[in-house]
């Protein structure tokens, strides 16, 4: 296991490479010089300005920039923000673990609907139930992230004045107090984020488990008699999660996608919010290492899958 | 019947005549199989009204988008306005029938780069066996596991304004969220393309058009491609969709058009902050993305069941 998991470690490298290099290529692209706040200052004579840009090496050859700045990004230097005047590294890390929560524990609760509404609607298939569930779970992920987002505080805050639509990260209350306003005020957002990943994978879990369910061995195994229950439990819902785990893996850009969104529509303070606020404002390094850390979740949320997958399929040799 | 040689002279013409009626080509099959699907129909019929009413409807609604008019601020619908306004007045169906030339064009313009980009990536992956073929699909991997809304927010920041300088405020964020969705949504039409090609270059058919001396390109366009194109077809359809979503967050995000060309998700974007004294506003354009997404991804599901040869509807 501990050789596997070096080995996904190593592939996963150059994967991590090629994202800095499509990020790196991405702003030596663009027009107009990112460091400009700083260059064009009318306060700033000319000869600081040169000396400034021969500093930071911003005219240096393309090649020996992007070996500086992965190096720099390597060692945990990631600039400073131009907008909030801290470190950049401080400001993520001050916002990652409230994203973390969020994208966490929605993926539960999509885990909670998607497993056994999936699993229930292929053991009956176009049954009354699956029929309502596959309905719904169309629906469900037709509805984009930030429309659902508003339908809730429309009907859950305004109209029924039950949970608040702000998320506060200064709640004053002590003790099980505390817990209750952070489940309050998370309940909106992960409720958004989770029906939606739900939907979607309802789908997935569904398709498979039906695939699965006409096997040989799974009527050999309703032939020795075992219940209906220890069939689909032990024998066809540990095959069908094999390729539903490839398929969430896919999904995870479009996770934290979903986060960027719902982060600012209930005002949440994570990276997300982080990233569209310094986008608004200009805040280049900040932008280029939120979207790096982006990169690196993606990545290692990916490579969770990978050790899920090894974990059910003992095909998959840890080799 | 045909082969049966007691038969009349005038029976066996008519069973012929019959013979031939049942001969359908594989268009009118295709629609045979896709009118069964009975909620794809509708969808279909859904899809083109709102269509035809965003195209057409400006011609009869000819209300400014941009008619400011303060005495009717936040209005809910009504006679005059029948999807109420904005903060400002400005009649909401305009802007909605507006925007939604904008949002569908932008969904149709970007499947359209996303379906050429990844067949083209595909083609060239599963013709080219060895290092071109894993040079490619490394790249098709590569742009998966992208982060792609933090990335296309990166590349609207950084080039918004010279593509503006270039071609106009409207025409260049255009270009630019097409050329940018599209060119991140690419990748799964690229892998759907390579499977296709693997098995199909090895078929027969391909081989014979191969031993005839048929060029590599001729093998291409008239035998491989028009028999991978029932799964392309399909995911086209539902890159629209995805497109359509993809433009709304932009705009709700506050980063795609401009703020005077009220898209549908710039609409919700404008109307987030004034949800408790104007809910039309947001419902509106929410319910309008909304019911395009659905009608499209339920035709796409149609599709995905017409198009399937092997099943047996």
């Amino acid at each position: 296991m501990g050789r596997y998991l070096v080995r996904r470690l190593l592939i996963a490298i150059p994967s991590l490479i090629g994202i800095s290099v499509v990020l790196f290529t991405v702003l030596a692209l663009a027009p107009g010089d990112p460091f400009e706040e700083l260059a064009t200052n009318p306060n700033v004579p000319a000869a600081v300005r040169a000396s400034l840009r021969v500093k930071f090496g911003l005219d240096d050859p393309i090649a020996i920039r992007y070996l500086r700045w992965f190096t720099a990004m390597l060692h945990g230097d990631w600039g400073f923000s131009f907008v909030s005047r801290v470190d950049v590294d401080v400001l993520i890390l001050q916002r990652l673990p409230t994203t973390l929560f969020v994208i966490g524990s929605s993926q539960v609760l999509a885990l909670l609907i998607a497993l056994p509404v999936g699993i229930y609607a292929a053991a009956r298939p176009y049954s009354i139930f699956d029929q309502i569930a596959s309905t719904l779970a169309f629906v469900g992920f037709s509805l984009p992230t930030f429309f659902t987002g508003i339908l809730f505080i429309l009907i859950f805050s305004i109209y029924l004045d039950w949970l608040p639509f702000v998320y506060r990260t200064d709640i004053s209350a002590t003790g099980w107090q505390w817990y209750w306003e952070h489940i309050r005020q998370a309940a909106m957002p992960v409720a958004v984020l989770g029906l939606f990943q739900g939907a979607s994978w309802t789908r997935y879990v569904r398709s498979s488990v039906l695939d699965v369910i006409r096997l040989d061995y799974v009527t050999t195994a309703r032939a020795k008699g075992l219940a209906e229950r220890d069939v689909i439990m032990r024998h066809v819902v540990r095959n069908a999660l094999i390729p539903v785990v490839t398929l969430v893996a896919l999904q995870m850009p479009a996770v934290f996608g979903g986060a960027i969104i719902t982060e600012q529509i209930f005002r949440i303070p994570g990276i997300g919010s982080l990233l569209i606020s310094s986008i608004l404002a200009n805040d280049t390094p900040t932008i280029m290492a939120v979207t790096f850390v982006f990169a690196c979740l993606v990545i290692v949320f990916n490579l969770l899958a990978d050790l899920i997958y090894g974990w059910l399929d003992p095909r998959i040799t840890y080799r | 019947m045909a082969g049966s040689t007691h038969a009349l002279p005038t029976a066996d013409v008519a069973a012929r005549a019959e013979a031939a009626r049942k001969r359908v080509s594989p268009g009118l099959e295709s629609w045979r199989r896709f009118r069964r699907h009975r909620l794809a129909v509708a969808s279909a019929a859904i899809l083109a009204l709102i269509i035809l009413t965003v195209v057409l409807g400006p011609l009869w609604w000819q209300v400014p988008i941009n008619d400011i008019d303060f005495t009717a601020r936040l209005a809910g619908p009504s006679w005059q306005h029948p999807f109420g306004t904005d903060d400002l007045g400005q009649d909401l169906l305009a802007r909605l029938l507006y925007g939604g030339r904008i949002s569908l064009g932008v969904g149709l313009a970007a499947m359209l780069v996303a379906v050429v980009a990844g067949t083209t990536v595909g083609a060239l992956a599963g013709m080219s066996r060895g290092s071109v073929d894993a040079a490619l699909m490394w790249l098709t991997d590569l742009f998966l596991s992208l982060p792609q809304l933090p990335l296309l927010l990166l590349i609207i920041y950084l080039f918004r304004d010279s593509l503006k300088a270039l071609a106009g405020p409207e025409a260049g964020v255009y270009v630019l969220v097409v050329a940018v969705i599209g060119g991140f949504r690419w990748m799964p039409v690229a892998r759907l393309v390579r499977a296709q090609f693997l098995s199909l270059r090895e078929k027969e058919f391909v081989e014979a058009a191969r031993a005839l001396g048929a060029s590599t390109t001729r093998q291409v366009v008239r035998h491989i491609l028009p028999n991978a194109l029932g799964p392309v077809i399909v995911a086209g359809t539902i890159e629209v969709a995805a497109a359509i979503i993809a433009e709304s967050t932009l705009s709700f995000l506050g980063l795609g058009f401009p703020p005077d060309i009220p898209t549908w998700g710039r609409l919700l974007y404008d109307a987030k902050d004034y949800l408790d004294i104007a809910p039309h506003w947001a419902l509106f354009p929410g319910a309008a993305i909304f019911l395009a997404v659905l009608t499209i991804n339920l035709i796409g599901d149609g599709l995905r069941d017409t198009l399937d040869p092997r099943k047996v509807m």
